[in-house]
């Protein structure tokens, strides 16, 4: 858990950061939204002290974060960037040992856990280890990154708009693998983005910041429905609502009893896709599937359009 | 094969010099045409190895200390504590550069009186403008993102110069050592002038005597020794460089 | 505003302390060649100065300490250097016996740290001003206006460096003149050669390597040793060819020297101009091609434009760099300031030395500031503020 408290940040007579509070409960995914010089990826530096805050305190499971020197607290806490940041003179098998050789880890505990993590986010360990990192493609260095971020088991990761410089088709990838490493680890995440797509993608719970403050904290649903102010509701985008509404539930929730023909749809995939996959086939309704090949039922436009609709 | 011929004619230049400073009089018959019939066309007031030898340990004792400094000195105004000093350090390094080496070292005799002394100062304060600009460079132009992450995954300032910003500026720093040493082993033949034990002595000697074998060995051989550190230097840059992906 | 420490400040202060309050500021010897005996600023400066340039050191010091403004830094250190400069000249007079014309008295440690830590202040607080190319040239001869008004005002007679210089006023300037001509005749002549060469180099690619790589090695041969190897074919030439002693190629003497400076500034202007011309954007020499120039008119009207300045750069690297090398001419019987330097070496004469090199570094500054400020004008005129 991390708990924000009245947090501020100046650079001289320029406040980035204004009296910013909030929580961020474990095991969850907190998305920062914002645009450019709004104060969001100083907040998130806070927390890791990158950059220290001018007032106010930041509490993580309790402890005040200044209780421990920075660099000491940013071993305990991942940290991923945009450009990943990987060490050019360092192999990757080295890249992901950073923080567990700072941390004293002897050598058969770290070799065994680079060679998880490269496995886990789908590359072979024998293959990539011994490389440098301009020997891989964009994406294979941001899984890396992102690898060497969690390398030390942190219960917390921050992101710095991770998916920047990656192409749509590997960004889409990138954001599902990473829904399944935060589900894998029951890792908190903390992540800072300006593309509204990825943070109702991804987000439990999206906070929006203006001119060094958050205007608005909420669930996904709960901010397309009751945006607080004008700047949310123009973030958001007023023609984009229903999409994004049907963007953060999967096709599973709204699957109906009853049959379909056609080509079926997996559980997966949000209702979003869904709905886009029954006007590209013509149908009002499609079987959906699950991750083992049975049943659960269809999805129909009507059902769909129901929960497009302004909820209530 | 493209790499094969120079590292041949390197290898050949490496033997035919060791085999001259070892055994010059073999190389006699060579060099006899350019010099009058009675006089020497081997250098005779000293063994040309030894001269090589205080020349190249000159210029290395020379090198190291400006190497420390300077890379010390780059260290310490790239750090926020020596911010305050970088603007005067880079005006500085672009003015010493305008200081002529003869200068240098005509200038260090009357402060530490003639020998080795004077061109030992010559080549070291010479030797740190190359080094301390490049490691200045290198430490400052390294790419945010890295030292971004390096503080990210909680590095301590420390260990984030030993361990990310110094092994990322080597290349550039080796690159402004390699200049430092090539100018130094020219520049410690004028020391011989100022009474330092270089191959300076030999051409000297040939210009006092109108000797143009003297002058032609003792060229030759400080070329040779120039050409190939200046490779060996360029070598082991180009393989870390692109170890580091900066090909 | 409250008081802030400087940290340059300290460092400057504590040099000044040590230089104005420790160190001697004059050298007195009763003559040319025994050795000095130091003169603290209380006695090598007659009663009231002497105070007042301690007074002056001790308030300088306070005001250095503290944050101020950069104008005002560049202010004190050039009062403070003009001031320094004034009163090393009074010490001589007050320290030389009336009617003595053996004894000498040069700068000691004092004053070089002195001066040293005001020239700090003073490149400190112009490096953090960015003046504009023109302002620093108009500095430049700003300075060289109040040099010249020093040495014609007689306020430095005194000193042993300008005694030196009296007694060979006349060879000073003929050694002057052919270090000037040996410097910059062998850059003309290396343009005159190496822009040619370097826009074939360009052309032709084959060549490039080849070319770039003999120039190289050239740069290895330490200068006395080419000046040396330079006797001999110029020797000959002057014996066998007509005419050629007719034009001064004689073996020894200035043509060696003429000769190896023109080799060593071969590489810095054919490898600028190669690295210029390879540096015009593919974008500009298609639109030139595109709207119908010719390879000729392509060359002058857009590529040599284009790639000036780093050809200007390489021209400031051969200049500063022949300046200097320029004074080894003298161990050839080349002539140049190097004349001076060798003789005091030889002499064991300090003061010899310095009439020699004093004047090279101004020199190669002069000439590093002139072409510095050119380079950047040039750059800032195609929008690519440096």
């Amino acid at each position: 858990m991390i708990e924000i408290e009245n947090i501020t940040k100046r650079y001289g007579d320029n406040t980035v950061v204004d009296t910013v509070s909030m929580t961020v409960e474990p095991r969850t995914i907190t998305v920062i939204v914002g645009t450019s010089g709004s104060g969001k990826t100083t907040l998130m530096r806070m927390i890791n002290r990158l950059v220290e805050p001018s007032e106010g305190m930041i509490r993580i499971d309790g402890a005040d974060n200044r209780s421990i020197p920075g660099y000491e607290l940013r071993r305990h806490i991942g940290y991923a960037i945009q450009g990943h940041g990987l060490f050019p003179h360092r192999t990757v098998a080295e890249n992901i040992a950073t923080v567990p050789t700072l941390l004293g880890w002897d050598k058969k505990r770290i070799a065994a856990k680079v060679e998880e993590l490269l496995t886990l986010f789908q590359l072979d360990p024998a293959a990539f280890g011994p490389r440098y990192p301009h020997e891989l493609s964009g994406g294979q260095q941001q899984r890396v990154g992102v690898a060497r971020a969690l390398a030390a088991e942190p219960n917390i990761l921050l992101m710095d708009e991770p998916f920047g410089a990656l192409d749509p088709v590997i960004r889409a990838k990138a954001q599902d693998d990473l829904l399944a490493i935060q589900k894998h680890f029951g890792t908190t995440i903390v992540l800072v983005t300006h593309d509204m797509e990825e943070a109702f993608h991804l987000a439990d719970k999206i906070a929006v910041m203006d001119k060094g403050r958050i205007v608005q904290c909420a669930a996904p649903e709960e901010m397309l429905v009751n945006p607080a102010t004008d700047f949310v509701e123009t973030l958001i985008g007023a023609e984009e609502r229903p999409f994004r509404l049907l963007s953060i539930g999967t096709a599973a929730d709204a699957a109906e009893a009853g049959e379909a023909q056609g080509e079926p749809i997996a559980a997966s995939v949000s209702q979003r896709e869904a709905l886009s996959s029954l006007l590209w086939s013509g149908r009002e309704a499609l079987p959906v599937v699950g991750a083992d090949g049975a049943s659960l039922g269809r999805v129909t436009l009507a059902g769909l359009a129901r929960r497009a609709a302004r909820p209530q | 094969m493209k790499r094969f011929l120079p590292n041949l004619l390197r290898l050949a230049a490496l033997i035919l010099l060791i085999a001259f400073l070892v055994h010059p009089e073999l190389f006699e018959p060579l060099l006899k045409p350019l010099v009058q019939a009675n006089a020497p066309a081997i250098y005779n007031q000293g063994s040309l190895l030894s001269l090589t030898l205080s020349h190249l340990v000159t210029v290395f004792t020379a090198t190291f200390a400006a190497t420390l400094v300077a890379v010390g000195l780059a260290v310490l105004v790239t750090r926020p504590v020596g911010a305050e000093f970088l603007p005067l350090s880079r005006s500085l390094v672009n003015i010493g550069q305008t200081f002529p080496p003869v200068a240098v070292l005509a200038l260090a005799v009357p402060i530490v009186g003639f020998g080795e002394k004077p061109t030992l100062i010559a080549l070291f304060l010479y030797g740190l403008l190359p080094v301390f600009e490049n490691a200045m460079t290198g430490l400052s132009t390294l790419p945010k993102a890295i030292v971004e992450a390096a503080r990210g995954t909680g590095m301590t300032a420390w260990q984030q110069l030993t361990r990310v910003e110094l092994p990322l500026a080597l290349p550039v720093i080796l690159a402004g050592i390699r200049l430092s040493v090539t100018i130094s082993l020219a520049t410690a033949t004028i020391g011989s002038t100022v009474a330092a034990k270089t191959l300076g002595e030999v051409i000297i000697a040939g210009l006092q005597s109108n000797n143009l074998a003297f002058v032609l060995q003792g060229g030759v051989v400080v070329a040779v020794l120039a050409v190939l550190i200046y490779d060996a230097f360029s070598a082991v840059e180009r393989a870390l460089a692109r170890r580091a992906g900066r090909v | 505003m409250g008081f802030r420490i400087d940290k340059l400040g300290v460092v400057i202060a504590a040099l000044l302390a040590y230089g104005g309050f420790l160190a001697p500021f004059a050298n007195f010897r009763a003559n040319r060649i025994v050795p000095g005996e130091a003169r603290w600023i209380i006695e090598a400066l007659p009663a009231g100065y002497g105070a007042a340039l301690l007074a002056f050191i001790a308030v300088a010091i306070a005001l250095i300490l503290l944050k101020t403004p950069t104008l005002f830094r560049l202010v004190l250190g050039l009062v403070a250097l003009l001031a320094l400069a004034v009163l090393i000249g009074v010490s001589a007079g007050h320290l030389t016996p009336p009617e003595n014309t053996y004894a000498r008295v040069s700068p000691a440690s004092g004053f070089w740290l002195s001066s040293f830590a005001f020239a700090l202040l003073t490149a400190d607080a112009l490096a953090r001003l960015r003046l504009s190319p023109l302002a620093r040239i108009g500095l430049l001869l700003a300075v060289a206006a109040t040099v010249a008004g020093l040495l014609v005002s007689g306020i430095w007679d005194g000193l042993s460096i300008l005694k030196e210089y009296g007694s060979r006023a006349e060879t000073f300037w003929l050694e002057a003149g052919r270090h000037v001509v040996l410097a910059l005749g062998s850059l003309a002549a290396a343009c005159l050669v190496g822009l040619p060469l370097g826009i074939l180099c360009h052309r032709v690619p084959s060549l490039r390597a080849g070319v770039l790589n003999g120039l190289n090695i050239i740069q290895t041969i330490p200068s006395i040793a080419l000046f040396g190897l330079l006797i001999a074919p110029l020797g000959w030439i002057a014996l066998n060819v007509p005419g050629a002693s007719a034009l001064g190629i004689r073996g020894i003497g200035a043509a060696p020297a003429f000769v190896a400076l023109f080799l060593y500034s071969l590489l810095p202007v054919v490898a600028n101009t190669v690295v210029g011309l390879a540096g015009v954007p593919r974008d500009a020499n298609d639109a030139a091609r595109g709207i119908g120039m010719t390879g000729r008119q392509r060359l002058f009207g857009v590529e040599l434009p284009l790639a000036f300045p780093v050809i200007l750069t390489g021209i400031r690297i051969v200049l500063v760099q022949n300046i200097g090398l320029a004074t080894i001419a003298a161990l050839i019987g080349g002539g140049g300031f190097g004349v001076f330097v060798f003789q005091g070496i030889g002499q064991t004469a300090m003061d010899l030395v310095l009439l020699g090199a004093v004047p090279t570094v101004a020199l190669a500054f002069a000439a590093a500031v002139v072409l510095d400020a050119a380079t950047e004008l040039s750059n800032s005129k195609r929008g690519r503020a440096a």
